[in-house]
Parts: structure tokens; C-alpha cells; sequence
């Protein structure tokens, strides 16, 4: 393990720990919305914390807050924020070739395996670099969401969640992070039927239902890479 | 909220990042499996940018969220950084509910 004064010097790391601490000071800011939002849903400050240190993936800790913010039933809070943390598994069967280390060190890896330090990590080129990002990225994150989320649960009686459009903070948060997933056709496809799936079922089913409904969308993932489609495309021609 | 579902919720997410990382970390799945696991976060996402902007419980609803987030896909459209689309998403949202 290098030192910090090495890593900042070093021309690779440099921009990678820059990159790291400027992802953790934003996530740091919707921590705190996490906070408030847990807090007037109706979690003490202990479980909105433990939470956060424990379940560690933002968008399920969201979910789960918001169904039962909006009066679901656990078992529907749960189902959802789970369908939502599996991704983290699907990261791991990529992080987990590229982060080797005795067992221990794996399952600290496995708890810090989450949408930032994936990205950042297969951004980079060379292994120990990959390797870097993802402990940096990581560890900036989970101290950050954190030390938010503690500030966001302290404050929360405090704030109105609503006045200062803190509500609109987690849907601006989401757009953010799936921009970059919908450089690819399918990845359109995929978000268009998810999110129509979720509207058309709002007003019909029980809060978090849409959530886990708008999973099926990921089965247009089915059919085999688009070059392997082009022969059927010609066949049926648009 | 209960404990019960903290620690379920705690649980069950940790399990899905071992059981990844640790149990088939380097194992390769069949294709087609890979390809629909990779569009669970787009998925997912997307649907939690509409429930989020657009429903209140059961309820559909238009308001002052729909200028917000409007806003903030603009934001990350001109590749903002995340802390700007945040800021941008709940400030819009904010002055649109003072002002009406």
C-alpha cells in the first residue's frame, strides 16, 4: 500500500484521488437529503445511521425510505431496495477478478462494491491503477455518505424536506447517475420500458410493486448483441 | 421503520455483494444472463426517476418535481458534474413552490 503524499504525486493517481474526493463531497450532499428523508419517514436517527454504515448502497436505502415514506408495507420496502442492491452482486462478478487480497480483505472489498467504485474503477487502464480507484473511490464514498447521512439525520426535524425541494434532490440524483447508462441503444430500450412500466402500475398496486415490476424490463437484454441482430432487422425492416 | 427491516434490508444487500464478489467473483455466467444483469441499474433507475418525479403514494401527480428534475436532465445532459444535477433538481423545485 503506498502513502498518500506517494499516490498524489504519482501522474496516474493524482487525478483518480482528485476524482474520488470530489465524487465523495457529492455524495456526501445526497447523504444528507438521505438523512432528512429517513428522518421524516419515520427512522430514528440510530437506524437512519446504521443504515447507511451497514446496508451502504444509496439507491435501495432510498427506495426503502420512500415506500414506507409514502405508507408501504415493509415486506414491499424490502423487496424493492433488494431488487435494487443485486446490482452491487453484478459489480462484483467483475470487481471481484480485479481486487485479489487475502479473505478478510475480499469481504471489506465486497461491502464497499457499489455504482462509483465499479465505474471508476474499469475506467482506468492498468490493473494497480484499477486497483487504487477502487479503494480511493470507495473509501472517500463510505465516509462521506456517512458523515452526510449523520448530518442529514440530525438536521432532519430541523428541515423541511419539501421547501427546500429536497424530495426533487433523490430523482436529480438518479438522473445523474443514469446518464452515462444510457450511451447504448439497449440501455435506452431497458430505462424507456422500466420507466413506463413503473408509471402504468403506480395507480394500480401497492407502493415499491412498480419498482420490482419495472425489473422485467431488463429481458430485452434476451436477444443476442445488435450485430448479431442486423440479419432479423433486414428481414423486418422498420 | 423497524430494526427488523434496517437489519433485513442490511443483511440481504451485503449478501448480494459477497455472493457476487467472493462466491462467483471470476466465475463467467451463461450470456444471456449477463446481458439482462447488466440493465438492472438502467432499469431500475429509470423507474425510480418517474416514481419519484411523478407519483405521491398511489397517485400520479404533476408539480413543481416535474420542473425540477426537468431541469436536472438538462444539467446532466450538458454533463454537469452530480453534485451540480442535485443542486439544480432540488434548487428548481424549491423556487417553483415559492413562487406558485
Amino acid at each position: 500500500m503506498r502513502t498518500s503524499p506517494a499516490i498524489w504525486r504519482d501522474p496516474v493517481l493524482r487525478p483518480v484521488v482528485l476524482a474520488s474526493v470530489t465524487l465523495g463531497a457529492a455524495v456526501g450532499v445526497f447523504a444528507v437529503s438521505f438523512g432528512v428523508g429517513a428522518v421524516s419517514a419515520g427512522a430514528s436517527v440510530a437506524q437512519t445511521c446504521a443504515m447507511s454504515l451497514l446496508v451502504f448502497t444509496g439507491a435501495s436505502q432510498f427506495s426503502a425510505v420512500s415506500v414506507i415514506g409514502a405508507g408501504g408495507s415493509p415486506a414491499s420496502a424490502l423487496g424493492g431496495a433488494l431488487v435494487l442492491a443485486a446490482r452491487n452482486g453484478v459489480y462484483g462478478l467483475t470487481m471481484g477478478r480485479r481486487i485479489p487480497g487475502r479473505f478478510g480483505t475480499r469481504l471489506v472489498a465486497a461491502q464497499i462494491t457499489i455504482d462509483e467504485s465499479t465505474a471508476m474503477a474499469v475506467a482506468q487502464h492498468d490493473p494497480a491503477a484499477q486497483r487504487a480507484a477502487f479503494w480511493i473511490t470507495g473509501g472517500s464514498v463510505y465516509v462521506f455518505w456517512n458523515l452526510g447521512t449523520l448530518l442529514g439525520a440530525l438536521a432532519g426535524t430541523a428541515i423541511d424536506p419539501i421547501r427546500f425541494g429536497l424530495d426533487a434532490a433523490f430523482p436529480a440524483g438518479f438522473v445523474a447517475m443514469l446518464w452515462p447508462l444510457l450511451r447504448t441503444r439497449r440501455g435506452r430500450i431497458a430505462a424507456g420500458l422500466g420507466a413506463a412500466i413503473c408509471l402504468a402500475l403506480i395507480p394500480f398496486t401497492a407502493v415499491g410493486v412498480p419498482i420490482l415490476c419495472a425489473s422485467l424490463a431488463v429481458l430485452v437484454g434476451i436477444p443476442a448483441d445488435r450485430s448479431d441482430d442486423r440479419p432479423a432487422e433486414r428481414v423486418v425492416p422498420a | 421503520m423497524s430494526w427488523g427491516l434496517v437489519l433485513a434490508l442490511a443483511g440481504g444487500a451485503y449478501a448480494f455483494k459477497v455472493l457476487g464478489f467472493i462466491v462467483f467473483g471470476g466465475r463467467t455466467l451463461p450470456p444471456v444472463v449477463e446481458r439482462c444483469l447488466a440493465l438492472i441499474p438502467v432499469a431500475l433507475i429509470a423507474a425510480l426517476v418517474v416514481k419519484d418525479t411523478f407519483s405521491v403514494g398511489q397517485h400520479l401527480q404533476l408539480d413543481a418535481r416535474a420542473a425540477g428534475v426537468g431541469c436536472a436532465v438538462l444539467a446532466a445532459w450538458r454533463r454537469a458534474p452530480l453534485i451540480v444535477v442535485i443542486v439544480v433538481g432540488a434548487g428548481v423545485t424549491a423556487a417553483v413552490r415559492a413562487l406558485s
